[in-house]
């Protein structure tokens, strides 16, 4: 392995991996929670919530970058607060890139998620309460189960788009090498470089692996999943 | 266990408006499809509310718009077994069965898993996943949730609609046990006279979102106008007094004279429940005759009714029982056919089944 890569490049796939997985794991609850609002409520301002969360979807990439550069920098106000209410530092760190891939895939996998929640069958969670469960126990033992497989699709979006994503966590954090440097930003960097095409073509196969291996898995879960799920 | 309801909803163009108490027993919610039964039975369970009014069980106020309380479904104590069964996909037969269990207080808890299990006789099923059940299978298991949840009361919205004639057949006997071995309060909706004939004690009958009539079972199907579009018929309570299995049939006691049904497998001395449809009823004034007609029973005409133009129902006694037959408008005539007349109701054993 380490004859085939260098050091720096390890370092950026095992960063890539690391912010995506956060990403993925972090925006999960809220993905959950928006996508259940979303499917369910009848709220005033239920649209405006709709576009907010699908914005990342259609502004350019560098513009989400630039935006979460002025709210969560050290002197934005989201920033601000971050540093002193957790002690939690966004700007050119690594905890900012996930932040940034995070925000990039929270509406696939709000959309996947919201999708299965919109098709289970409210009979069933009917069902339950007449056999005693409250709302709280109807969407944990009923809603959250059957929506599993559009769970599972959210977090494999969430994931590839994060592995991905460039323009945003670019611009956000910038391309620091060991604390920002992910796979796309690394790939660029080398194709800048001169000697560095052979590097950055060995970063785009393990790329390219790391994205079949999450969809193989995802489509093996879901397979199981169905299985269970579809009466 | 007594149940009163006062309700009033709008659904649309439909107004529900009931008002009816019941008491133990098997009450049938009885009426055509779109007549507001389901309706009702949800507002009962709490998965709707009433514009107006209460539903007060055994003392405890369910709903009262009046003073605004609302119990949830889920506080109700309330079993449901919907007509398309609505098991959880994901969970395993056990674990669906076991679900309203492991959600009641455990000093509230009636009946075991064992004792559900053998009374539904879905023994062989508790490992399987809802999917690889049967229609009939389903619905067992579904009845064996609701009753697991330990309910005060159980609804029964047409359990059975969704099944071929040979799983009602497979299913019905287990409602019948649950009525008589459990003794526990049920609301059955249903549109089909057998089951309920059957199964009831009180019935309800309900047209267009109102009681058109409610009375023990044999009253309110020999009431004419109440069942003028259905087909409408009487229910004998009879005692089986021998079987004879070469002539194809069992004998019944009545106090209106013997009963022959065909042969139906039941122990002597059992009581079974017969409908008997107007229409397969004939009148004879005097004595008949030799018949194949097994079945003569000494009535009295109580009321010849309005009837349509071609046919009209009388009101018949039949040992204490009434019994309504449905005669042309010729035959009235010619037989001289008046209230206060004794005559014979002939009724073909074949004529009696499914009961």
């Amino acid at each position: 392995m380490t004859d085939f890569l260098s050091p720096e490049e390890l370092t950026a796939i095992g960063l890539s991996l690391k912010v995506s997985s956060v990403a993925m794991l972090v925006s999960l609850p809220f993905g959950i929670a928006i996508a259940f609002l979303l499917a369910r409520g009848r709220f005033f301002g239920r649209t405006l919530l709709d576009g907010i969360v699908h914005l990342p979807l259609v502004m350019p990439p560098v513009v989400t970058g630039y935006l979460l550069l002025l709210a969560f920098g050290r002197k934005g106000p989201l920033g601000a607060f971050f540093e002193q209410t957790f002690g939690l530092v966004f700007a050119f760190r690594w905890t900012g890139a996930a932040l940034a891939c995070g925000i990039m895939g929270f509406p696939l996998m709000v959309r996947a998620i919201r999708l299965s929640i919109e098709s289970i069958d409210r009979r069933l969670e009917q069902a339950a309460s007449t056999l005693g469960a409250g709302r709280m126990l109807v969407f944990l033992t009923v809603t959250l189960p059957l929506a599993l497989p559009g769970i599972l699709a959210g977090l494999v979006l969430s994931f590839a788009r994060a592995l991905g994503e460039f323009g945003a966590t670019i611009t956000f954090v910038s391309n620091i090498p060991g604390e920002t440097q992910t796979v796309p930003s690394a790939i660029y960097a080398l194709i800048q470089t001169p000697d560095g095409d052979a590097a950055a073509l060995r970063l785009t196969l393990i790329s390219i692996a790391i994205s079949l291996a999450a969809l193989v898995l995802s489509e093996f879960l879901a397979r199981r999943m169905a299985r269970d799920v579809v009466a | 266990m007594t149940m009163s309801i006062a309700i009033r909803k709008q659904l649309g163009q439909f107004t529900l408006d009931i008002a009816l108490e019941t008491g133990p027993g098997v009450t049938a919610l009885f009426g055509r499809s779109g007549s507001g039964k389901t309706s009702l039975v949800n507002l009962i369970a709490g998965l709707a509310r009433p514009d107006q009014g209460s539903i007060v069980l055994d003392g405890r106020t369910l709903v009262d718009t009046g003073r605004a309380v609302f119990v949830p479904p889920g506080k109700r104590r309330i079993g449901y077994v919907f007509q398309e069964g609505r098991l959880f996909p994901h969970l395993s037969v056990r674990s669906n069965l076991l679900y309203g269990r492991w959600l009641t207080p455990r000093a509230r808890r009636w009946g075991g898993l064992d004792e559900v299990v053998e009374l539904l006789g879905i023994g062989g099923l508790l490992g399987r996943m809802p999917r690889d059940l049967s229609g009939g299978e389903k619905q067992r298991v579904a009845i064996g949730r609701a009753l697991l949840a330990s309910p005060d009361c159980l609804l029964m919205d047409e359990p059975l609609a969704a099944l071929d004639r040979e799983r009602k057949a497979e299913i019905l006997p287990y409602i019948e046990r649950l009525r008589d071995a459990k003794r526990l309060p049920i609301v059955y909706v249903s549109h089909a006279i057998e089951e309920v004939a059957r199964l009831a004690d009180t019935v309800v009958l309900i047209d267009k979102g109102r009681v058109a009539a409610i009375g023990p079972v044999g009253e309110v199907f020999a009431h004419q106008e109440a069942v003028v579009d259905w087909e409408a018929g009487a229910v004998l309570d009879a005692i089986v007094v021998a079987q004879d299995p070469a002539g194809g049939v069992t004998r019944l006691g009545h106090p209106a004279g013997p009963i022959v049904v065909p042969h139906t497998e039941a122990p002597i001395g059992k009581r079974l429940r017969i409908r008997i449809r107007a229409r397969d009823v004939t009148l004879a004034v005097g004595e008949p005759g030799r018949l194949s007609v097994r079945n003569r029973l000494a009535a009295r005409i109580v009321e010849v009714g309005e009837g349509g133009p071609q046919d009209i129902g009388i009101r018949l006694d039949v040992g204490g029982e009434p019994m309504l037959a449905r005669v042309t408008r010729d035959a009235v005539q010619d037989l001289g056919l008046v209230a206060g007349l004794e005559v014979t109701a002939l009724v073909k054993a074949v004529a009696l089944d499914g009961t």
